[in-house]
């Protein structure tokens, strides 16, 4: 018999712009002691499905406009909230994305994981708190005794999401959900936890509902695979027969759309463009002396006509990089040569001509355009600044990076939100290569954006770079998209660069231990990449 | 021949994109479309064509008094009624509006650019810069303004433009410290940075990319400020420090009216009504310009 059997589904939300179907008739099982993953972009449905039988969506808006989820023999849609308050954080347990905001930050970790112990399982303090310890030292946590009295802020967000898995265990539940674990954390403690997850799964027996935009992630753990696109599911099955005869057309765009293979490199001139020598960005957070050491003593070349992929995980300093070769980050030390100029000294008008020449791309779209202004005027801002066209052809050359980037004329006059991210991504994308720069640093340009969404970003940045006759910095942590689009790679780690070599150097025969387990880390082995 | 040539070829390309700043022209659009906004705005437009012309259009005159009439309940001949002199309180109440209203515009213009300008500069420079101009704000804060308006007056005799600037020079404070916070959190966004690195002069920066996301909280300070304004000017004005009669306001005509309001009510509800009307006015007026700037809140 299933632990969980959702069948048709439907959940509706009802805004004043009228009602919106997130979930249309979705049916899956979940199997005791199996990992069942749901596979789906944003806006697919994937998590509004197990928030709603579990009634952790708001209602209204939402609404439950039919189906059953039979979870050990109750119709979780049928029951009051009083009888699933007492199922949740009991017998069904979840764990979710961003760790930080699911742990309240007054409270020691201790007196969170006892909470459920004391509330659902009548026990006293003393045996609660030595079962904490003991499911603390189970997800790995090396001295869970004095973990115990420790406050969420004092731990790194792999070791969150361990506390986050030792707090969903603690009841024994029977069934798991796990929201994104992974997405917000690097990769090299992605795989630990994914591995921590599958172990402690066998372990306890429990089934696992895993819900995640990425296939790789699931690829190597997942023993059934659902997948959903615009709330109905579009095809099941076992990842191996899933991954090698994909049968329904999405499925095939999500796998193809998983980065793959190696850049043919264009031409490159032997002259440098970028020359950084032993640059330093120190930070001296307030009131204190001891400097924060995010870029120290980073010496690179970046040639004419290259991409040069900079691969590090959260904290090595590789976004302050980028930022500094651009005077975006205050430089502490050291000189930065940009086309025999050293740009660190400059003011005012000749810092100016060269900001027309180099420009950034930054991660988050919804963040990097601002919210009042069109995209007409985000566009014309570059455009009248440094005179690149009078007003007379102004309106010409904005419909030409608006053809340029892949956006419909249209849309001219809207606003950033009405938007999607990667719509918006291209705007920014369009904004800078509107001074028609020679050098472009991108950071993360599309770690923000579903898969599908990631590998036309990806595609337009390689076009537009011949076009353009770009160079580029690319600052990503996912070494399968710097694979794909870089020609030379450095690897950067607690604020130096500890690697550097041509992509195919650095993936096959990588020296440094920190490059070998950095690969070593990339999810989706399965998917046979 | 061949100069013009794009120009006609471009506006074909992009014909409905308009020129110019178009947050405010969108902006512009959705007030319009806002009916009690829009309400708010006319009432107001009304209020100040009648402060203009009320020399010419005031049926009697505010100064002559008539001792006979004494306090009258509104009658044809006086629509109003009169107040315990003899003097017509519609004409009154014109008369009150245009030292009203003026006050109220004008000392919160003066305090909305200084404040505005001063906040911006203080949280976008940050530093040293900030901390300076913060403190000076926090010392302005610390000195009772009565004493300083006091002082103002002493030293630069009684007049009716010292008093709108001397309100204006106290309301400043709160609206650059709103300001300020507002900046401080936006100079963090990575659209201030893509600003920067398109090679944006800071004042540019301000003035294209932070004022107008900061403008929602002031201009609901901004409409709250206007209302406590005028009531200022009728407290200075009934401690002596304003305005003398005969010449008169809606704060000064409000509280006269208090004192004798069991025996002549109208001396009291009609001036208030002038004052609470207009509120009203103000506030519909900012929420639709607050909504009108929101681009994310439209309802399209």
């Amino acid at each position: 018999m299933s632990l969980l059997s959702v069948d048709n589904l439907q959940v509706s939300f009802t805004t004043r712009n009228g009602t919106h179907q997130a979930v249309k008739g979705v049916s899956f099982t979940v199997e005791p002691k199996q990992i069942t993953a749901i596979i789906g972009e944003s806006g697919s449905g994937k998590s509004v499905s197990c928030y709603a039988m579990l009634g952790l969506i708001p209602m209204p808006p939402g609404k439950i406009d039919g189906g059953t989820a039979i979870f050990d023999g109750k119709d979780l849609l049928s029951l009051s909230e009083q009888e699933l308050r007492a199922i949740r954080g009991r017998d069904i347990a979840m764990i979710f994305q961003d760790p930080m905001t699911c742990l309240n930050p007054y409270m020691t970790i201790g007196d969170q994981l006892i909470e459920p112990l004391l509330i659902h399982k009548n026990m006293n303090i003393s045996a609660a708190k030595a079962r904490a310890i003991e499911l603390l030292e189970e997800v790995g946590i090396r001295s869970p005794a004095s973990t115990f009295n420790s406050y969420p802020h004092e731990f790194s967000g792999g070791m969150r999401q361990r506390v986050m898995i030792a707090m969903a265990l603690i009841n024994e539940p029977k069934l798991l959900i796990a929201d994104e674990p992974t997405t917000a954390l690097d990769v090299t403690i992605q795989a630990q936890i994914l591995k921590l997850i599958a172990d402690l799964q066998k372990k306890h027996d429990i089934g696992v509902l895993f819900i995640s935009h990425d296939l790789a992630v699931v690829a190597d753990i997942a023993d059934q695979i659902v997948v959903m696109e615009q709330g109905e599911v579009v095809e099941r099955g076992e990842p191996e027969t899933l991954f090698r005869t994909p049968s329904h057309p999405y499925t095939r765009k999500l796998l193809d759309a998983i980065p793959s293979g190696q850049r043919v490199s264009g031409q490159i001139a032997p002259d440098p463009l970028i020359r950084a020598h032993n640059v330093r960005t120190w930070f001296y957070p307030d009131g204190t002396d001891e400097p924060v050491k995010a870029v120290d003593g980073v010496s690179l070349d970046i040639h004419r006509g290259e991409v040069l992929g900079l691969v590090g995980e959260s904290g090595s300093g590789k976004s302050t990089l980028g930022r500094s070769l651009l005077r975006l980050a205050p430089i502490t030390e050291g000189e930065v040569m940009f086309d025999g100029t050293d740009v660190t000294g400059l003011k005012g008008s000749t810092l100016k001509t060269f900001r027309r020449r180099m420009q950034m791309i930054f991660q988050d779209p919804f963040a990097s355009l601002n919210p009042r202004m069109t995209v007409y005027d985000t566009l014309a801002e570059p455009l009248l600044l440094h005179a690149i066209c009078d007003r007379k052809s102004l309106d010409h050359h904005i419909a030409k990076l608006m053809d340029d980037v892949g956006l419909a004329r249209g849309f001219i006059r809207k606003y950033p939100h009405e938007f999607s991210g990667g719509q918006r991504q291209r705007i920014a994308i369009g904004r800078a290569l509107a001074t028609k720069p020679e050098f472009i640093v991108a950071d993360e340009p599309v770690s923000a954006l579903d898969v599908t969404i990631q590998a036309q970003i990806l595609e337009l940045l390689q076009a537009l770079g011949r076009e353009y006759g770009l160079t580029m910095l690319f600052v990503s942590h996912d070494m399968a998209v710097i694979r794909h689009i870089a020609d030379r790679i450095v690897v950067m780690y607690h604020g130096k660069l500890v690697e550097e070599g041509t992509a195919q150097e650095i993936f096959e025969t990588p020296k440094q231990g920190y490059t070998q387990s950095l690969l070593a880390s990339i999810p989706g082995t399965a998917l046979g990449r | 021949m061949s100069v013009s040539q794009p120009t006609n070829e471009s506006t074909a390309v992009l014909a409905d994109a308009e020129q110019g700043s178009s947050l405010w022209h969108d902006a512009w659009i959705r007030l319009s479309k806002n009916r009690m906004a829009v309400s708010g705005g006319i009432v107001l437009i009304f209020m100040v064509v009648v402060a203009l012309l009320t020399p010419w259009i005031a049926p009697y005159d505010y100064e002559v008094q008539n001792l006979d009439l004494g306090a009258q309940p509104p009658s044809l001949q006086h629509w109003l009624g009169t107040d315990v002199f003899g003097r017509d309180l519609l004409t009154q109440i014109m008369y009150g509006g245009r030292i009203s209203l003026a006050v109220g515009f004008i000392a919160t213009a003066v305090a909305l650019s200084i404040g505005v300008t001063w906040g911006a500069i203080a949280g976008y420079v940050g530093g040293r810069v900030d901390a300076v101009m913060m403190r000076l704000v926090d010392i302005l804060y610390a000195l009772p303004f009565m004493i300083f308006i006091v002082l103002l007056m002493v030293v630069f005799g009684r007049n009716v433009l010292l008093l709108f600037l001397a309100i204006g020079a106290v309301e400043w404070l709160t609206m650059a410290r709103i300001m300020r916070s507002q900046v401080q959190s936006l100079r963090q966004q990575e659209f201030v940075e893509a600003a920067i690195s398109l090679g944006l002069s800071p004042a540019a920066i301000i003035r294209r990319h932070v004022v107008p996301n900061a403008l929602g909280p002031i201009i609901v300070y901004t409409t709250l400020t206007i209302p406590s304004v005028m009531l200022l000017e009728a407290f200075l004005s009934f401690l002596g420090l304003g305005i003398q009669p005969p010449q008169t306001s809606w704060g000064l005509l409000i509280s006269y009216g208090a004192e004798t309001m069991e025996e002549y009510p109208w001396l009291l509800i009609f001036p208030g009504l002038a004052l609470t009307i207009t509120l009203f006015s103000l506030n519909f007026l900012g929420d639709g310009l607050r909504d009108a700037l929101d681009v994310r809140g439209s309802k399209d």
